[in-house]
């Protein structure tokens, strides 16, 4: 069948697909666990302890790292660069192309954080508390393991990937803004195989733990798996995860000749800045955004099937989010809402890749999955076709609009097709 | 510390640096690099642990003795000899 959108319309060599995927999660390592656990209300979100913060909550990754990387190479390495290696081996292991025969000149990698250096620096700060502040044993393995690259550098290293690799530093907004870089690259002719999308080893630094605490904006609740509950009357802040969701992204034309599995072509993405505050979000600015993003593509917001909130359980966050998208999608009845972080807790740079994955499998089963936790829904935070609590079928899904909002007012979209 | 003494606490800090090498038959008169995957930042990692462990100190100059076990142990007996094990 024809699409109705823009990108449908471009040659084959402008378009892009997404042909593979491979990820961690709190709730899952693979695209199916992860997509079950989705279907099925499991959180991972659990209880966990961090020096000086103390008792609190996160969602933490369990996967066999020494799978991918060797025990010393994990040593020398960050938990960032861990968890992108196994996403990025994942997705090539299940792309169904021999890796071998990669030229691998010709792979570049676009990853997305929030923050990075934060876990490395604490440790050694922490460490040399123990050596009255004597520089003299700060370890040398602190600057290559806090460049900014890092976590994309490991990837390359891993892979002998000789492609440009860096990272792209976005807060929340990161794992978008990784694939939408991918994108652009391919188009550009930069290289011919994108590893893209984003990582979050944030559960390791006290600090983003410490500031969100501070800020009042730190989730709080006698059960674990309800701590995350945007959209509820009683939410009261955000819990910290970590994980990776890395995508391979081709030309249609590549991914064609190779006789590629298609899982969502990519048509159309928008990115903006608030310009207000350096932590509260523009409702103005993310409806601009969403529009944006649906104007570029040529679509309209009833085209879209499922919009994937960043909703992430503060309490002004989550209502002018909702705002926003009432300005959008005001009287566009088969548009469905949910939200990801309900389940596995905030993976801030993975989050926007991570939040895409978990729906991706709509295309084929029509399930749009739930946001769990919301015993009440706050009015402020109600919006026709929000799917609470239980999944909802339904039928075909074309269109996936996925939201992905951080600090200092940045706004990314991701605008999703199903391939047929 | 004695010789033997030194010789196993320098095992224990190459069984943390090269955790998937296989230690047990190394030779100590053949250097780290023929028998080991150690690059350079692994040898400051074996000059820190003796730092952090012993507050020995090696200047740069003289990295050159931790070439092989043998070599190692010789350097640093007199440096560690006053150190009571463990």
């Amino acid at each position: 069948m024809s699409f109705k959108d823009r990108t449908s319309q471009l040659p084959d060599e402008q378009r892009i697909v997404m042909t593979s995927v491979g990820l961690t999660s709190p709730n899952g390592n693979d695209l199916e666990s992860y997509r079950d656990a989705l279907l099925n209300g499991r959180s991972g979100v659990q209880n966990y302890n961090i020096r000086y913060v103390g008792d609190t909550f996160a969602g933490v990754c369990q996967f066999e790292a020494t799978k991918y990387q060797s025990k010393r190479d994990i040593r020398r390495g960050t938990r960032a660069g861990t968890v992108g290696i196994w996403g990025t081996a994942e997705a090539i292991r299940r792309s169904g192309m021999d890796w071998e025969k990669v030229d691998r000149s010709r792979v570049g990698i676009y990853i997305g954080v929030t923050e990075h250096g934060n876990v490395e620096t604490e440790n050694e700060i922490h460490s040399i508390k123990g050596y009255d502040y004597d520089v003299s044993f700060w370890s040398h393995h602190h600057n290559p393991r806090t460049v900014a690259n890092n976590p994309a550098g490991e990837i390359a290293l891993n892979f002998g990937i000789t492609g440009p690799h860096y990272t792209i530093g976005a807060a929340c907004a990161a794992g978008n803004a990784g694939i939408i870089q991918g994108v652009q690259m391919l188009r550009l002719g930069e290289c011919d195989l994108a590893i893209v999308g984003g990582v979050s080893e944030s559960i390791h630094t006290f600090g983003i733990f410490a500031s969100f605490k501070s800020q009042g904006a730190l989730a709080s609740h006698p059960d674990p798996t309800k701590a995350s509950r945007p959209f509820d009357v009683d939410r009261n802040g955000i819990v910290v995860s970590e994980g990776s969701c890395i995508y391979l992204l081709e030309r249609l034309s590549d991914a064609k000749a190779r006789g590629a599995n298609i899982l969502a072509e990519i048509v159309s993405y928008a990115i903006n800045t608030d310009a207000t505050d350096f932590v509260l979000p523009n409702p103005e600015r993310q409806a601009q955004c969403v529009k944006m993003a649906l104007d570029r593509g040529g679509l309209g917001p009833d085209q879209i099937q499922i919009v994937s909130t960043h909703a992430t359980g503060t309490n002004s966050g989550d209502s002018q989010e909702i705002q926003a998208l009432r300005t959008v999608f005001s009287g566009c009845e088969g548009v469905h809402f949910n939200n990801t972080k309900s389940f596995i807790g905030h993976t801030m740079g993975a989050a926007g890749a991570l939040e895409l994955a978990g729906n991706l499998p709509a295309f084929q089963d029509g399930v749009c999955h739930a946001t769990i936790n919301v015993d009440n829904l706050d009015e402020a935070c109600a919006i026709p076709g929000l799917v609470i609590n239980q999944p909802k079928e339904l039928g075909r899904v074309d269109y996936i609009l996925n939201n992905s909002f951080g600090m200092l007012g940045i706004n990314s979209v991701l605008i999703v097709r199903r391939f047929s | 510390m004695t010789p033997a003494e030194i010789r196993d606490e320098i095992l224990d800090i190459l069984s943390e640096i090269a955790p998937d090498e296989d230690l047990s038959n190394l030779e100590d008169g053949k250097s780290f690099r023929e028998q080991l995957e150690l690059d350079s930042m692994d040898f400051l990692d074996i000059v820190m642990e003796l730092r952090k462990r012993h507050r020995v100190q090696i200047p740069e100059d003289e990295y050159g003795n931790l070439a092989s076990m043998a070599s190692t142990v010789t350097y640093l007996e007199p440096k560690m000899r006053d150190i009571v094990a463990a």
